[in-house]
């Protein structure tokens, strides 16, 4: 069990490092960084905004790391995003009730995740083309929905999902850290997360070997449209309103960005949604660091890629190899090769 | 000994460590001028290991090498080959899309005026080409040529850039007997220009065809360099496998045409297009051999069996009651079992590691809903790492890193833990070494015997001579023949191939 | 649910639906850029009733946001020979040989809400607003309302280098040059979305100890004025009072702030671009007066003494 933890964390040592070192570095620009307060019966500050505001996309990783892990990907997480936050702000203007409205959007979800899977799965078609698709699509639809406009609901039941509290943290924080944890303990005590790990590493083995790599490709994808649902409802729910052309727009990518800064491979394989998360919490210290900082606004898209590409760049193999390298020149001691086993 | 400068190459002591293993323990290898030099060993014995490091694709962590009586210490391959050491590898690595004058002058094309004479180059490609009586358009895609006519091409390339040694790493693996005759002319040619040229393979005949030397290695070490003339075969198998493992084809066929009850039984089983239908019977602790030459329906045969591929016609059934083999899982739920020919697309889960490739099938038949414990997968893997002699440093290693032989056991270890009643091997024994080779042929014996029922995909004759009770032949897409008892012999299944008529089933 | 499938899916051929002859003397042509946002669906609802009052045949060709649509949909308005077209161009640039066509067809064209680059003598005039303008009467009124008191002001942008977000900030930098107590403290771009005007919003708070140090927010549109109000409001903080909200657009929801005392002042650009167009188009045709080359329109300051809940339900149904 301790070596199960320890190479837990292995795995995450470069993601909890860069998170560390992003963090201090905000806090040098914006010393207040790291209070922390009660208010209204919950934290307030800075790091819980990171941890809230991160919310949707730490939501679309989760699904983003299964479908990945896959070997494919799905672009239409953001669009998706916008037709169930248009889906559940239609369903509450129209009184369907808080539990009506969340069955249908959280079903839309599914419906749209199936849509990609049986694309993906039964026709065979690659999965950066099938989940364009809904991607192109899913916008329009939400627009129709909205008709347009930004479709605001009053409901405080739903309004609740996007700035209520419970203990102390906002609920998109509770939300997306239960739905994380409940994903990745189903997916590692049950045998889903190896039988996901065979298939993307290779589809046909896993198959002749009697893993249902059919069944097991849409439901990654299912996974992916009810991750986008509840993102897509905290999005909606927290500007109590659905706003069709800018919600969840290009969240697709921060998600796959998380996914990658989470060091999972895009050709499938090995997973780790805790390192995903952690992924989508540091894109977020980088966005949020931006705005505290009182850059003008010019320089927040390089800011933010500089910093991605550090972090990418130093959780290369190569660059690892370097490290290793440097620490052992600067052992001073024999450098003997017998360490490399180590 | 030798006067030392009779070498061109000659590498003393030569150590290579990797992280938690040593492939090569202070390892002697010397090259004369113009001979054919073979290097042997079971896979992971340290024959890459050595190779790459003279070429430069790995940093050797002791040791000298010489070239031509200079130190040398090459950086990467193209340092080497700028020195003189050329290689060709099994899987070509050309450029398929270039043309073949492009991939013989890539990176040196001849310049007018600055830019790429074309015409010179095809040109020279030609002339090039015409020592190695290869006359062929210079200026079509490689990949439009068949692989002997790439390696031909592989060879020019690396012997026109390097000159001094050129390394052949398993370079027949892919060939037929045709094109082995053609590229070994252009090899003992070579020799005669004074090359040295160091020669890997599996296949002892070659060894004896065609190598002056012979250098074997085990565990990374060196077992010892003879002259060819002076060794005889069974000493060669000896130095390589370290144990007197020489019943490696010895095993006498047993006339023992098993007489239980027929356990499987297909009737009129085929689908259009891919195999004709067929009858086949199968006994419990029987094996049904299966010969023919390639794209004669072997592995259609075997999807159909597996559910790899649907059966339009017929029906299978087990003592009375239908067989369900609509799909790979249907048939696992039956109780089957398939180790696929081509073990890197359809075999291995690379990334994955040794215990979970093990635990694969096992787990897929017991659903997702019911993991396999960790603790129970460590075991099922040490176990079949144990009875069936898995070289691997541990069961975490990805199974990508292990050598043929041994990935060929993990995923018959794979099948061995869904415990089978019918399993199905295509070509269990290719491009694997001798060592592995025999315990795999033991182990289906052994499987035979504790009552499992085998179909056995072989083009090893001998091989299937050995284990099969009955052969089944296919020639077109068709089962032609089936040779039972007495008439399993390699002179038998060959003249049923052979025979145009196609003999009536026995 | 009244989807407006009719108004995505209307191409070119839907202006051939609209061709059925009616009694009116005029019949215009009208090439809208899509309906990708409140406003837009606004406009084109105005310009629909402007149409209706006066009794002008509006033929409505939607261009789903492509320059292309819109020149198709411009020839087959010449080629209809309709009195006028009105076109809210989808981009600047491009217009010359359609703009042409349309002049040698004695067909003038009034452009809405954008300017396009192409001589002027190819069309009638242009409808636009001033957004420099629109900038000045939000400093304006900050200027004022203060009214010389020390004032802590943070700006959430339009979306960064976009002509609105540039000119806004340029005209509210120009209203309160020159009062030295009021300051821009902090400045970020909140990409004219709610979500954004939120999460900046709260950063300035964090940043600007709590919001204490904040007595005014200005934004650059309304709706991120909204997701801003639910940041302070979050923050413990009571927008409109402990922070002053300024911003510009008057869409509905700002209205209902302003109602509640949530929101302070807001600058109208109205979506009614058709009114003037139709004004100057019919007074043009009667006794050929030419319009001036730009007719702005006017950035209307509305503020809680304005009776908000009113000119709320009058807009609720636009389409905003």
């Amino acid at each position: 069990m301790t070596s199960t933890l320890k190479a837990y964390a292995v795995r995450l040592f470069p993601q909890v490092a860069a998170l560390v070192v992003i963090l201090l570095m905000v806090s040098f620009a914006f010393p207040d960084f790291f209070r922390l307060e009660m208010q209204n019966g919950r934290l307030y500050g800075s790091l819980i905004d990171i941890l809230n505001r991160g919310a949707p996309v730490a939501l679309l990783a989760i699904g983003m790391t299964v479908v990945i892990a896959t070997k494919g990907i799905d672009l239409s997480v953001g669009a998706v995003m916008a037709i169930c936050g248009a889906v559940a702000a239609a369903c509450i203007t129209s009184g369907y009730g808080l539990v009506g409205t969340l069955l249908v959007t959280l079903g839309t979800g599914i419906l749209c995740g199936l849509w990609n899977g049986v694309l993906v799965a039964v026709l065979d078609i690659q999965p950066i083309i099938a989940t364009l698709v809904l991607m192109v699509a899913g916008r329009g639809i939400a627009q129709l929905i909205t008709e347009g406009a930004i479709l605001t609901f009053n409901d405080p039941g739903l309004i609740f999902i996007g700035s209520g509290s419970l203990l102390g943290l906002p609920m998109p924080v509770v939300i997306w850290l239960v739905f994380g944890l409940v994903v990745s303990l189903v997916v590692r005590r049950t045998a889903l997360g190896m039988l996901i790990e065979a298939l993307g590493v290779n589809r046909r083995a896993s198959m002749l070997s009697g893993v249902s790599t059919g069944v097991l490709l849409i439901a990654a994808y299912v996974l992916c449209g009810l991750c986008a649902a509840i993102a897509g409802i905290i999005a909606a729910a927290d500007i109590r309103g659905a706003d069709a052309n800018n919600a969840g727009l290009w969240l697709e990518l921060d998600a796959i960005l998380a996914v990658v800064v989470g060091g999972n491979s895009l050709l499938g394989g090995r997973f780790s949604i805790a390192a995903s998360l952690l992924g989508a919490l540091i894109i977020q210290s980088v966005n949020t660091g931006i705005l505290l900082s009182g850059f003008p606004p010019e320089f927040n898209l390089i800011i933010k890629a500089a910093i991605i590409v550090l972090i990418l760049v130093i959780q290369s193999p190569r660059a690892q190899s370097a490290f290793v390298f440097l620490s052992r020149s600067q052992g001073a001691a024999p450098a003997k090769t017998e360490e490399e086993a180590k | 000994m030798q006067p030392v400068n009779s070498y061109v190459l000659s590498a003393t002591g030569i150590d290579k460590i990797f992280p938690g293993a040593r492939a090569l323990n202070g390892v002697d290898f010397s090259l004369r001028r113009g001979e054919v030099h073979a290097l042997l060993g079971e896979n992971g014995a340290g024959k890459s290991t050595l190779v790459k490091c003279l070429t430069g694709a790995y940093r050797r962590d002791g040791g000298r090498i010489l070239l031509d009586g200079a130190d040398i210490d090459p950086q990467s391959t193209l340092e080497a080959q700028n020195l003189g050491i050329g290689t060709v590898y099994q899987e070509v690595n050309l450029l398929p899309n270039l043309t073949v004058a492009e991939n013989l002058f890539l990176g040196r094309q001849p310049k007018r005026f600055g830019l790429i004479d074309t015409r010179e180059m095809n040109r020279r490609a030609r002339a090039l080409l015409a020592e190695y009586e290869l006359d062929i358009d210079v200026t079509a895609e490689l990949a439009a040529y068949s692989v002997a006519v790439q390696q031909v091409v592989a060879i020019a390339r690396a012997v026109d850039l390097s000159g001094k040694v050129l390394i052949l790493d398993e370079p027949t693996a892919s060939l037929d007997a045709h094109e082995v005759a053609m590229l070994f002319r252009i090899v003992r040619r070579l020799r005669e220009r004074g090359l040295g040229i160091v020669f890997i393979t599996h296949f002892l005949e070659q060894v004896y065809d065609l190598s002056d030397r012979i250098t074997v290695l085990r565990n990374g070490q060196l077992v010892g360099t003879r002259e060819t003339a002076d060794l005889p075969r069974r000493d060669l198998i000896a130095m390589m496998l370290g144990r007197e493992l020489v019943e490696e084809v010895a095993t006498e066929h047993a006339a023992k045409a098993a007489d239980g009850e027929v356990r499987f039984r297909f009737r009129g089983f085929g689908r259009k297009g891919h195999i004709e239908p067929f009858d086949l019977d199968v006994r419990a602790g029987e094996v049904v051999g299966i010969a023919g030459l390639l794209g004669s329906g072997r592995t259609e045969t075997a999807e159909i069996l597996f559910g790899a591929e649907r059966a339009d016609s017929g029906t299978a059934e087990t003592s009375g009651r239908a067989l369900d083999l609509s799909s790979p899982r249907a048939a696992i739920r039956e109780k089957f079992g398939f180790c696929p020919e081509d073990r890197k697309v359809d075999g291995i889960v690379g990334d994955l590691s040794v215990r979970e490739n093990i635990a694969l099938a096992l787990q897929a038949r017991r659903g997702w809903a019911r993991p396999i414990s960790r603790a129970e997968q460590d075991r099922l893997a040490d176990q079949y790492i144990k009875a069936l002699d898995i070289r691997t440093s541990d069961r975490e290693k990805p199974i990508k890193l292990l050598s043929g032989g041994n990935q060929q056991k993990a995923i018959l270890a794979r099948w061995l833990a869904t415990n089978p009643d019918f399993l199905i091997l295509d070509e269990p024994t290719r491009g694997i070494d001798v060592g592995a080779h025999a315990e795999i042929i033991r182990l289906i014996e052994s499987l035979c015997e504790k009552g499992m029922s085998l179909i056995v995909i072989s083009s090893e004759l001998e091989e299937l001579v050995a284990y099969s009770h009955r052969v089944i032949v296919l020639r077109d897409r068709a089962h032609v023949a089936e040779l039972v008892g007495e008439e399993v012999t390699t002179a038998g299944i060959v003249e049923a191939i052979a025979a145009s008529a196609g003999r009536a089933d026995a | 649910m009244k989807f407006k499938l009719a108004l995505a899916s209307a191409t070119i051929l839907a202006a051939s639906m609209f061709s059925a002859a009616s009694a009116a003397d005029l019949t215009v042509g009208f090439s809208q850029i899509g309906s990708e946002s409140g406003w837009r669906a606004a406009e084109t609802t105005l310009t629909k009733q402007q149409a209706e009052e006066r009794g002008i045949d509006l033929k409505f060709a939607d261009a789903q946001q492509k320059q292309e649509n819109q020149i198709k949909a411009l020839r087959s308005f010449i080629a209809q020979g309709v009195d006028a077209i009105l076109m809210a161009p989808v981009v600047a640039t491009g217009w010359d040989e359609v703009l042409q066509e349309a002049k040698d067809a004695d067909i003038p064209v009034i452009l809405l809400d954008r300017k396009v680059d192409a001589s002027d003598d190819l069309y009638l005039t242009a409808v636009t607003s001033d957004t420099v303008h629109e900038g000045k009467v939000a400093g304006q009124w900050l200027v004022d309302t203060v009214a010389g008191k020390p004032c802590n002001v943070v700006e959430l942008q339009g979306t960064t280098g976009s002509s609105p977000a540039i000119d806004r900030k340029k005209g509210f930098e120009e209203a309160i040059a020159g009062h030295d107590n009021l300051k821009i403290v902090r400045s970020q771009t909140g990409d004219f979305t709610r979500t954004k005007g939120k999460e900046v919003m709260e950063s300035f708070l964090k940043a600007e100890d709590g919001g204490k140090n904040i007595c005014a927010l200005y934004a650059h549109n309304d709706d991120m004025a909204v997701g801003a109000i639910q940041a302070i409001k979050e923050a413990g903080l009571k927008p409109g009072k402990d922070i002053l909200v300024v911003s510009i657009d008057s869409v509905p929801d700002i209205f209902q702030a302003m109602a509640a005392g949530e929101a302070n002042a807001t600058v109208e650009l109205t979506p009614n671009m058709a009114g003037p167009a139709f004004d100057a188009l019919e007074a043009y045709r009667k006794d050929g007066k030419v319009p001036p080359k730009w007719i702005q329109t006017e950035s209307k300051l509305y503020t809680q003494a304005d009776d908000p809940m009113k000119v709320y339900e009058a807009k609720k149904g636009l389409g905003y």
